[in-house]
């Protein structure tokens, strides 16, 4: 039997496998050797071999519908989609199997790449030009930093908080050093790699050997929702036993805030409570929700941020001297963060904006470490041949 | 004149003491880690490689300490960096333009009868900008020394003195990498070049940057910028015609005819000599003999040893 197909079908292989008779055995035959979803220039093939009365792609990229449905091969129990996507995309997606009247969410039996997040595991498509960072892969070559483990009490927070502190390797007292705060930071450290990511682009000269304190929210949405206690924590309680600590550069040049997310809109609240003291800002896919006229649709939990966002727009002050803020255009916050980069410029923030064609999530995120922390803190690669 | 000897990294394998040997060096060795700054005395491994026959000048200390008895020599060099970095701005703007234009005549199609002496001209404008940023910077250097009178500063002739009094008890000195500009500067503060002269001198990464007439600095992927190689300041000058790109692989595209053509092109008639481990290229004052093994940039684009593609 084979299968008659209503759009023209990209993949030369699929197209022969549906001219001819769909089984078992020939769907075997396709299958066998190849890595899926089949990428040919901007068409994306996937595929689903198995019992099922529906199959379809659930991925997160906003502009596209979130369900896409397979098309079944005849009366076969193989299942197919094609559907453009632009080179160097990289998209994060499940498979939605519905059968017997119950449906099961599935990362893609046929996908070996996958990528983890605090919610489990995504399968990932890589677009044609995607360029895997291998920077972010342990390199034996590499000297190795090391992770200390804080706890610093917080009269603002009313509790303890663990804060975890990169040290680069070869760290020595007698240097002074340029200091990131990051939010989220367990999330970063498991999920973009970030201590390999710090130890090879030190390694490689690329970026200045840095101190990071890893923070951890207790109640994240509340916390990170331009919350004062929180950034008091940061700056009044945190900085000081940081500072004291270790061998910091002590002017706004050598700190910088960096977050996710609300962890971006941490940051940013927190520069704006403390104007000028953190000399960099490194901002990914950050919640800046706004509205210009009505109100926004965002739920309850944007209510603080909207606001903040809101003032900070309507009067734009300087937070910091360098900002680099990147987003994913398969993000619904593309608009938002497209939108704050001419504010951050207008106030004199020497602003470097950088869009991926990926969601969000937390590969995007350890994509653009590379380019935001060698713009922000320089490392001596033009000056050091050792 | 005694031999130099310019070597590859000597990560992750060292082979300097090949050299030593093969040098007939059997005295003692001074060894300069300033380009290591606050890491210079852990030399632990290369005193070990050099079978404990090395002395460390601790010239990056000496300095600091030097800075801290003689504030007004700090805050001469401090100066003269400044108007370096602002040099080095200026020339780095127009420098983005001239190559982006030699680079565009180099892949252009149209009009080949007259595409040579144009090609020609847009690299000459490259050497002629290249010139006259090193002369800039020598003037700022000769500013320095005479505003600061280096022989006439108590603290620093006293380190001089000592300095050029371990060199002596030397058979030969061995100049390793690190930061290009901080080992420049330091090895023209205790007057390296003068007592390199009369010894044997093994140099290595950074360490043979400075040896030359001009340090060229160099990355053809950084991550941010388009990598135009650039030069920095004038050498020592001990070691002419040679352009020292070490830690080649790393570094440079040598697998692109169109990147190696243009680095051959812009510092020609200087030989440019990609360092990687093991490459080695001795100067007896007259000649530069490159081993075996040791390639160099061609016109053509290729990068060759001994005459074949390598």
């Amino acid at each position: 039997m084979s299968v008659e197909t209503a759009k023209p079908i990209t993949n030369a292989a699929l197209a022969a496998l549906l001219k001819g008779e769909v089984n078992r055995s020939t769907v075997e035959t396709f299958l066998a050797g190849k890595q899926f979803p089949l990428v040919d220039g901007d068409t994306v093939t996937f595929v689903f071999h198995g019992r099922a009365d529906r199959v379809a792609l659930r991925h997160w990229i906003f502009g596209l519908q979130s369900s896409q449905v397979f098309t079944r091969a005849g009366n076969s129990d193989f299942f197919y989609l094609e559907f453009k996507l632009p080179g160097r995309s990289r998209v994060e997606y499940k498979l939605e199997i519905e059968r017997g009247g119950n449906s099961q969410l599935i990362t893609d039996p046929f996908n070996p790449n996958v990528a983890q997040d605090p919610y489990g595991q995504n399968s990932v498509c890589y677009g044609q030009g995607y360029q895997f960072p291998e920077w972010s892969q342990l390199d034996p070559e590499a000297r190795r930093g090391s992770l200390e483990t804080l706890v610093v009490k917080s009269a603002a927070m009313g509790d303890e908080r663990v804060v975890r502190v990169y040290l680069p390797a070869r760290f020595r007292r007698r240097a002074k050093y340029p200091l990131v705060i990051a939010h989220d930071g367990d999330d970063y450290l498991r999920f973009t790699n970030l201590k390999t990511i710090l130890d090879n682009l030190i390694h490689r000269l690329e970026i200045a050997p840095m101190i990071v304190a890893l923070t951890n929210p207790a109640n994240r949405l509340v916390e990170y929702a331009h919350h004062e206690p929180h950034a008091r924590f940061l700056v009044e309680e945190l900085l000081p036993v940081l500072d004291k600590k270790y061998p910091l550069i002590d002017r706004p040049v050598g700190r910088c805030l960096m977050g996710a997310s609300f962890g971006a809109v941490s940051s940013l609240s927190t520069a704006w409570r403390y104007p000028e003291l953190f000399g960099n800002l490194f901002l990914q896919s950050g919640s800046f929700g706004f509205f210009d006229i009505g109100g926004h649709q965002r739920g309850p939990l944007f209510d603080p941020v909207v606001a903040f966002v809101n003032e900070f727009r309507k009067e734009p002050k300087k937070l910091s001297e360098r900002a680099f803020v990147s987003c994913g255009v398969y993000e619904s916050l593309i608009y938002e963060n497209r939108s704050i980069v001419p504010v951050f410029q207008s106030t004199g923030m020497e602003t470097k904006f950088f869009e991926a064609r990926d969601g969000h999530n937390w590969e995007n995120w350890r994509d653009r470490m590379r380019d935001g922390l060698s713009w922000l803190f320089p490392g001596p690669l033009s000056m050091v041949y050792e | 004149m005694p031999t130099i000897t310019l070597l590859g990294p000597q990560q992750p394998i060292p082979c300097l003491i090949t050299a030593v040997d093969s040098l007939g060096i059997r005295g003692r060795i001074a060894a300069i880690t300033a380009g290591w700054e606050e890491r210079e005395l852990e030399d632990d491994e290369l005193k070990a490689h050099l079978r404990g026959k090395s002395v460390n000048l601790q010239l990056w200390e000496r300095t600091e300490r030097v800075f801290e008895r003689d504030p007004e020599l700090l805050a001469g060099l401090r100066t003269r960096k400044e108007r370096v970095l602002r040099l080095q701005e200026i020339y780095r703007m127009r420098l983005g333009h001239l190559l982006e234009a030699a680079r565009e005549l180099q892949t252009w199609k149209g009009y080949p009868d007259d595409l040579e002496p144009e090609q020609e001209d847009a690299f000459d404008l490259v050497r002629r900008l290249d010139r006259h940023q090193l002369e800039h910077v020598d003037e700022v250097n000769q500013w320095f020394f005479e505003r600061y009178q280096l022989a006439e500063r108590e603290d620093l002739v006293k380190h001089r003195e000592e300095v050029r009094r371990l060199v002596e008890d030397c058979e030969a000195i061995a100049i390793a990498g690190g930061h290009v500009g901080v080992l420049l500067t330091r090895l023209r503060l205790f007057g390296i070049a003068d007592l390199a002269r009369k010894k044997t001198v093994i140099a290595w990464s950074a360490g043979t940057m400075v040896l030359t007439n001009r340090v060229v600095l160099f990355h053809d992927t950084p991550p941010q910028g388009k990598g135009h190689p650039e030069v920095f300041e004038p050498g020592l000058g001990l070691v002419p015609g040679l352009v020292a790109l070490p830690h080649a692989r790393k570094r440079l595209r040598l697998e692109d005819p169109l990147r190696v053509q243009r680095l051959e092109r812009r510092f020609a008639p200087d030989i440019c000599v990609p360092f990687d481990p093991f490459d080695r290229v001795d100067f007896d004052g007259k000649t530069l003999k490159l081993a075996e093994r040791t390639r160099k940039l061609e016109r053509d684009g290729r990068v060759t040893f001994s005459g074949v593609p390598a």
